[in-house]
């Protein structure tokens, strides 16, 4: 097979904030602090980095060492990453996930991205000033119910923009764009937790101090610590925002070679994350909801274990508190990291599925962009369209096939290439002595805990898969499917074509 | 802000500030390797 993909990172810091930015995502900002919140506060974070060293530090390990090694044959996506390990045939079929997951989850990802670019444009121009929270309300309701055009130009406008960035490859698109947006995201990041836990009661019409929003957040309820679902919540937690199990980190790996380190930056994009959501998540929303709402409504606001109404309905509301000018920058810095959260994780998404196609079809970057590009456009249709389509792929996609491929990559790399050759993958090169314990988790403790969480939702996943089935869920099963089945054919034309692996 | 509080926060975010700027540290200080490297741009952070 001709190797014609010559992308590469042009610095060590580009990949480490590449990744990073493809960790950080909405989720650090709007899911972490109201998982928090319903999961026991501060004692949240005890299961939640328990589950990180165990799960979520591994997989880490795991993805990077299967990206760099599919590398060295010229493979950067995973269906034949997966091959690379062991020959038999089902396994290039599990790797589709990965290329599966990135295009299913774009499709809507996208339109959210897109909600935070609309979300700065209208703070930034003082549409929130003077409304009350019912008339915010409305104009969120009114905005998914599509009753303007407005939502389907900002989402064609945010599609076009991740496809041109795509387009101009890994260190002209992707790693600039991580440069850029990465460093906002921590000035922006940072000014605004300063802001929330400093605000006053009294100042700008706030009823608490923002404090006691921090303070709510952090109270611990050490009893919830024995309780299955709250560390099911924190495993589930840590495995979205770190992106594990969707094929991005081994595209992104796959282009670091053999010999130089993956282990010290793996801890570093990982590390960043945690500081992101941990640090600045739980300092932002919180603090300012609670300062005019008060804790018991806030407690209800984050029932669902999602922040979005906070962030997308409330937020502008008590910003325009501030006068014109402070809520039009307030407004700009949420929307504009959170928009920056969203792009780097998006960019992140779309790698993999061009890769793929340069791999094994030949085909230049451009081209790859824009093809995927238009597939994101097409399946995002009914996610824009109706929510329940919207729900439906968030649920298959963005929850089980996560955990299906993060199982059947641990198993691969853990039980069937062997543990003492991945042992070796992932400590080649490596800039720090990576603890040998982790040897022994990968093999033992992540597979289980993967189990669990899989086990665990099953109940959930017969519902979903039972309920009734309405016209737009029936339209998203059918395109999921279809989108699997049309990848895999792609694996298997590539796998039979004369000099494939 | 109970005392319980404040040292779960304390706690917690000075530790994962501490790793996150240690990690990040290394990654900067860190000699590249001799080239060919994965990094065409090594030194141009």
């Amino acid at each position: 097979m001709a190797i014609k993909n010559q992308e590469a990172w042009g610095s060590r810091i580009g990949l480490v904030l590449a990744m990073a930015g493809n960790a950080v995502g909405l989720g650090n900002f709007l899911r972490f602090p109201a998982q928090a919140i319903q999961n026991g506060g501060g004692a949240f974070i005890i299961p939640y980095l328990v589950c990180f060293v165990l799960m979520g530090i591994p997989l880490l390990y795991v993805e990077w060492a299967m990206g760099r090694y599919g590398g060295k044959s010229g493979q950067h996506s995973a269906p034949f990453m997966f091959d690379a390990l062991d020959k038999r045939f089902f396994w290039k079929y599990l790797g589709v996930l990965g290329i599966f997951t990135n295009l299913a989850i774009a499709a809507y990802y996208c339109y959210l991205e897109s909600w935070t670019m609309s979300w700065a444009y209208h703070s930034v121009a003082g549409h929130f000033m003077g409304k009350t929270q019912a008339e915010v309300s409305a104009f969120f309701s009114s905005y998914i119910g599509l009753t303007t055009v407005e939502p389907v130009v900002f989402w064609i406008l945010c599609v076009l923009l991740n496809t041109w960035v795509l387009s101009r490859g890994l260190k002209g698109g992707v790693e600039l764009a991580a440069k850029i947006g990465m460093p906002l995201l921590l000035i922006f990041g940072v000014i605004l937790a300063v802001r929330g836990v400093t605000l006053t009661a009294g100042e700008h019409g706030a009823v608490y101090n923002g404090v006691l929003g921090l303070s709510y957040l952090w109270e611990p309820d050490f009893s919830s610590i024995w309780d299955p679902v709250v560390w099911r919540n924190a495993a589930g937690q840590i495995f979205f925002t770190l992106s594990l199990g969707m094929g991005c980190v081994h595209c992104y790996a796959s282009y670091v070679k053999s010999g130089d380190d993956i282990a010290l930056n793996a801890m570093s994009a990982g590390w960043m994350n945690e500081f992101v959501e941990v640090v600045l998540g739980s300092a932002i929303i919180i603090p300012i909801a609670v300062g005019y709402l008060g804790v018991d409504k806030v407690i209800e606001m984050t029932k669902g274990g999602s922040g979005f109404g906070i962030g997308f309905v409330t937020l502008p509301f008590l910003f325009a508190q501030w006068g014109a000018l402070l809520s039009a920058l307030a407004g700009f810095m949420w929307f504009g990291l959170l928009f920056f959260a969203g792009i780097t994780s998006s960019l992140a998404m779309g790698t993999p599925c061009m890769a793929f196609m340069e791999d094994n079809f030949n085909w230049d970057r451009r081209k790859a962009a824009w093809t995927v590009g238009a597939a994101v456009l097409l399946l995002g249709i009914p996610c824009v369209l109706s929510q329940e389509a919207f729900n439906e792929f968030d649920y298959w996609v963005g929850t089980v096939s996560l955990v299906v491929f993060a199982l059947a990559e641990v198993i691969l790399f853990a039980w069937i290439f062997g543990m003492e050759k991945g042992w070796k993958e992932i400590t080649d090169g490596a800039d720090i002595t990576v603890p040998i314990v982790f040897k022994h988790i990968i093999k033992y403790v992540t597979p289980v805990f993967l189990l669990v969480v899989f086990f665990g939702s099953a109940p959930e996943m017969w519902a979903v898969l039972t309920k009734k089935i309405t016209p737009y869920v029936a339209v998203a099963r059918i395109l999921l499917a279809g989108l699997f089945v049309g990848i895999a054919r792609l694996v298997y034309i590539a796998h039979r074509k004369p000099g494939a692996l | 802000m109970s005392a319980k509080a404040l040292l779960m926060l304390i706690s917690a975010e000075a530790a994962i500030t501490a790793f996150t700027v240690y990690f990040f540290w290394k990654v900067v200080t860190t000699p590249p390797k001799p080239a060919p490297d994965s990094f065409p741009d090594s030194g141009n952070i």
